[in-house]
C-alpha cells in the first residue's frame, strides 16, 4: 500500500467488504438519502399527497351532498363515502408511485444523469431499482396514512369504517409495492419529454376506471368494462381496502391478493429489466 | 506484477449495428475498443489521450462496470471487474463526464451520503466530508446547493466524492473539458496533491497539454487501440527530433515540397502535409530557417509562414495516425 499518512486513518484505501456487508450498507444508506430529501421537502410532500385526496372527498362527499348532487342519489350519500375512502387511500398510494419513484427517475435519467453516481454504489444495479421500490413502498404508506384521517373526516355524511386490521396491514404494502413497481416500470420508460403522455395516457386511465367511486362489482352491467378493469392493477388495490376498511361489497380476496402479487412482479420484473438496460451498456 | 493495480487482457467492445429504420439501411456495427491490454501500476496517473471517439470513454465505461465487454477480462486490485462487478465498484472511484452530484442535497450532503454508500458511519461521513471539502478548497459551500456551483467547483466536488471512500484507483473521463483555464489547472492541482498522497488515478483526455503535465505514462490510443504507451517525455523523443517546423507555402503541391525538403535539409528527419502545411520533424541548429526557405524557392515555392515548436503528444499523435488531435 502506498504512503497515505497525509490522510487521516478514516481514509486507508478501501478494500474489498464482503459482499452481503457492503450490498447492505449501500442498500441502507439509499434509503438514507430518499429518508433525507422527504425530510428536506416535507412540506411539498404533505402538499403533493394532500391535495387531490383532500379536494375528491371535499367536492364528492361534503359539497355534493351539501347541495343535494349527491353521486348515486342523495339517499346513498353514506354508502358513498364510505366506498370513497378506500377508492382515496388506493390513489394516495398509486400517486405516490408515480411522484416518488417514476417522476425522480425520468429526471435523473433525462436531465440530471444523478442515477449515474447512484449505480456506482458498491451494489448491484438490480438493487439499486428495488432500492427505489422499497423507498417508494415507504413513501406510499406515510402517503396512506396522512390520507386516511381526511377520508374519514371531510364527507359531510357519516362514514362506516370496519377496519380488518389483518387485511390492512397486508394491503397497504402490496398496494405500495404494486404503485412503487409501476413507477419504476414507468420512470425507466419514459422519456422526459414524454411525461405529459405518462399523465394522459397511463396514470388517467388507471385512476378514472380504477374502481375509485365504484365498487368493481358494481361494473357488472356494464360487463365489457368490467373485464377490461381487470388489466387496472389500481382496482385490485382499491377492492383490496374496501375490504380492509369497509363493509361495502368488494372482489374476492383471491382476485385482491392474486391480482397484486401478479402485477407487483410483472412491473418489478420489467422495470428492474429497464433499469438495468438504462445504465449498463 | 504485484505493482499492477489495473491488468486487462484482450479487452473488447463492440457496439451491435442498427436495424434498418423506415428508409434509413442498418448502420454498422462499431468497434469502440479493440483487443486492449492495459497496465495500470500503483501511484502512477496513466493517461488515456486521443481524439473523441477513439474508445476511452468505453474504456472507462468497462472498467468502471458500466460497459459489459464483448470480451477479454479486467482486474482491478485482484477483482474480476466483469465476473463480480457490484465488488469492484467498492474499490474504485469515478468522475464522469456529465454532472451528476445530487441536485436534492447540499454540497456536503453529496459527500456525506456518498461516504455511507460505501459503508462510513454516519458521524464518521460527516468528518470526512468537511476534510474532503477543505481539500477541495470548497469548505465556505458546505451547506450551498450544488445547482449554485460553477462548473469548476462542480467538477472538484465530483473528485472530491469520487475520493471520499479512497478507492483504490480513480477514474476521471474528459475532467477538465468545458473547463475555463483557471479551473482547469486549479483542478490540475488537487489531482496532483491527491497523486502525492498515493492515489493512482486513470484519466483520459483529448488535451495534450494536461496529458503532458498531469500524467506519469500516456497511453496514445485511436480506433480503439493503444497506439503508443509511454512516459510524456519518452513519447515526445520517440519522434526523433528536437524541433518541429511548419511550413505554410504557395506554388504547388505541398506533397512535393514535403519530399523535396526532407532531402534538401540535411537535419530533417521526416517531412509529411498535415492541415496545409508541411510538417518538418528536425534538428535545431544555425540558419535552419533560411535555408528551408531558399530550399522552398529552389524549387519554385513562395513560403508564407514558418512556425517553430518543440515536438508536443500532438507531434506524437499527427506522426502515429496522420491526423491532427482535436478534428
Amino acid at each position: 500500500m502506498t504512503a497515505t499518512a497525509a490522510l487521516p486513518p478514516t481514509h486507508a484505501l478501501a478494500e474489498a467488504r464482503p459482499a452481503s456487508q457492503a450490498y447492505r450498507s449501500a442498500f441502507i444508506a439509499l434509503l438514507a438519502r430518499d429518508v433525507i430529501v422527504v425530510r428536506k421537502q416535507w412540506k411539498s410532500f404533505i402538499v403533493r399527497t394532500l391535495m387531490q385526496p383532500l379536494l375528491l372527498v371535499f367536492v364528492f362527499t361534503y359539497v355534493f351532498p351539501k347541495i343535494g348532487q349527491g353521486i348515486g342519489g342523495t339517499a346513498n350519500a353514506d354508502q358513498f363515502s364510505t366506498l370513497l375512502v378506500a377508492g382515496v387511500l388506493g390513489l394516495a398510494i398509486m400517486f405516490q408511485g408515480i411522484q416518488a419513484v417514476a417522476l425522480p427517475l425520468v429526471q435523473e435519467f433525462g436531465y440530471s444523469k444523478e442515477i449515474e453516481d447512484r449505480v456506482l454504489a458498491p451494489l448491484p444495479v438490480e438493487m439499486v431499482a428495488i432500492q427505489k421500490i422499497v423507498s417508494g413502498v415507504i413513501q406510499g404508506l406515510i402517503a396512506a396514512v396522512l390520507v386516511f384521517p381526511i377520508a374519514a373526516i371531510v364527507p359531510a355524511t357519516p362514514v362506516h369504517l370496519h377496519i380488518n386490521w389483518l387485511l390492512l396491514l397486508t394491503v397497504a404494502p402490496l398496494a405500495g409495492w404494486v404503485a412503487s413497481a409501476l413507477g419504476l416500470a414507468l420512470g425507466t420508460t419514459f422519456p422526459p419529454t414524454q411525461v405529459p403522455l405518462l399523465f394522459s395516457v397511463i396514470v388517467m386511465p388507471l385512476t378514472f376506471l380504477g374502481a375509485v367511486y365504484f365498487p368493481w362489482s358494481h361494473l357488472e352491467s356494464i360487463r365489457w368494462l368490467q373485464i377490461i378493469t381487470l388489466l387496472d392493477p389500481l382496482v385490485y388495490m382499491n377492492e383490496g381496502f374496501r375490504a380492509s376498511v369497509t363493509t361495502t361489497p368488494h372482489m374476492s380476496l383471491w382476485a385482491v391478493y392474486g391480482g397484486m402479487i401478479f402485477f407487483a412482479t410483472l412491473f418489478t420484473v420489467v422495470g428492474v429489466r429497464n433499469f438495468r438496460g438504462k445504465v449498463i451498456s | 506484477m504485484a505493482d499492477d493495480i489495473i491488468r486487462t487482457e484482450g479487452l473488447s467492445k463492440v457496439f451491435p449495428g442498427g436495424r434498418p429504420v423506415g428508409g434509413r439501411p442498418a448502420s454498422p456495427e462499431v468497434v469502440a475498443v479493440d483487443n486492449l491490454d492495459l497496465t495500470v501500476r500503483r501511484g502512477e496517473i496513466y493517461g488515456l489521450l486521443g481524439p473523441n471517439g477513439a474508445g476511452k470513454s468505453t474504456t472507462i465505461g468497462m472498467l468502471t462496470t458500466r460497459v459489459t465487454p464483448t470480451s477479454g477480462q479486467a482486474y482491478i486490485g485482484g477483482v474480476d471487474v466483469v465476473a463480480k462487478p457490484a465488488i469492484a465498484k467498492q474499490v474504485i472511484g469515478v468522475v464522469p463526464q456529465t454532472n451528476t452530484l445530487d441536485r436534492a442535497l447540499t454540497v456536503v450532503e453529496n459527500l456525506e451520503l456518498h461516504g455511507r454508500y460505501f459503508g462510513m458511519r454516519p458521524a464518521a461521513a460527516r468528518v470526512a466530508a468537511f476534510e474532503m471539502l477543505e481539500r477541495v478548497r470548497l469548505a465556505d459551500r458546505a451547506g450551498a446547493p450544488v445547482a449554485s456551483l460553477s462548473g469548476g467547483m462542480a467538477q472538484r466536488l465530483m473528485v472530491a466524492r469520487a475520493i471520499m471512500h479512497r478507492p483504490q484507483m480513480l477514474f476521471l473521463d474528459e475532467p477538465t473539458a468545458g473547463l475555463d483555464p483557471q479551473s482547469r489547472i486549479a483542478l490540475w492541482e488537487i489531482l496532483q496533491e491527491f497523486h502525492a498522497d498515493g492515489q493512482t488515478i486513470l484519466l483520459t483526455t483529448h488535451y495534450m497539454e494536461e496529458a503532458d503535465q498531469l500524467c506519469s505514462r500516456v497511453a496514445i490510443m485511436d480506433h480503439g487501440r493503444i497506439l503508443a504507451l509511454d512516459t510524456p517525455a519518452g513519447l515526445k523523443r520517440s519522434v526523433g527530433a528536437d524541433t518541429i517546423v511548419r511550413v505554410s507555402a504557395d506554388g504547388g503541391n505541398l506533397d512535393v515540397l514535403a519530399a523535396h525538403l526532407v532531402d534538401a535539409v540535411a537535419e530533417a528527419t521526416s517531412a509529411k502535409v498535415i492541415d496545409g502545411a508541411v510538417q518538418l520533424d528536425t534538428h535545431k541548429t544555425a540558419g535552419l530557417l533560411p535555408r528551408i526557405i531558399d530550399a522552398s524557392e529552389q524549387v519554385g515555392y513562395q513560403v508564407t509562414d514558418l512556425s517553430v515548436t518543440e515536438p508536443t503528444l500532438e507531434t506524437v499523435f499527427i506522426n502515429l495516425t496522420g491526423k491532427e488531435l482535436r478534428e
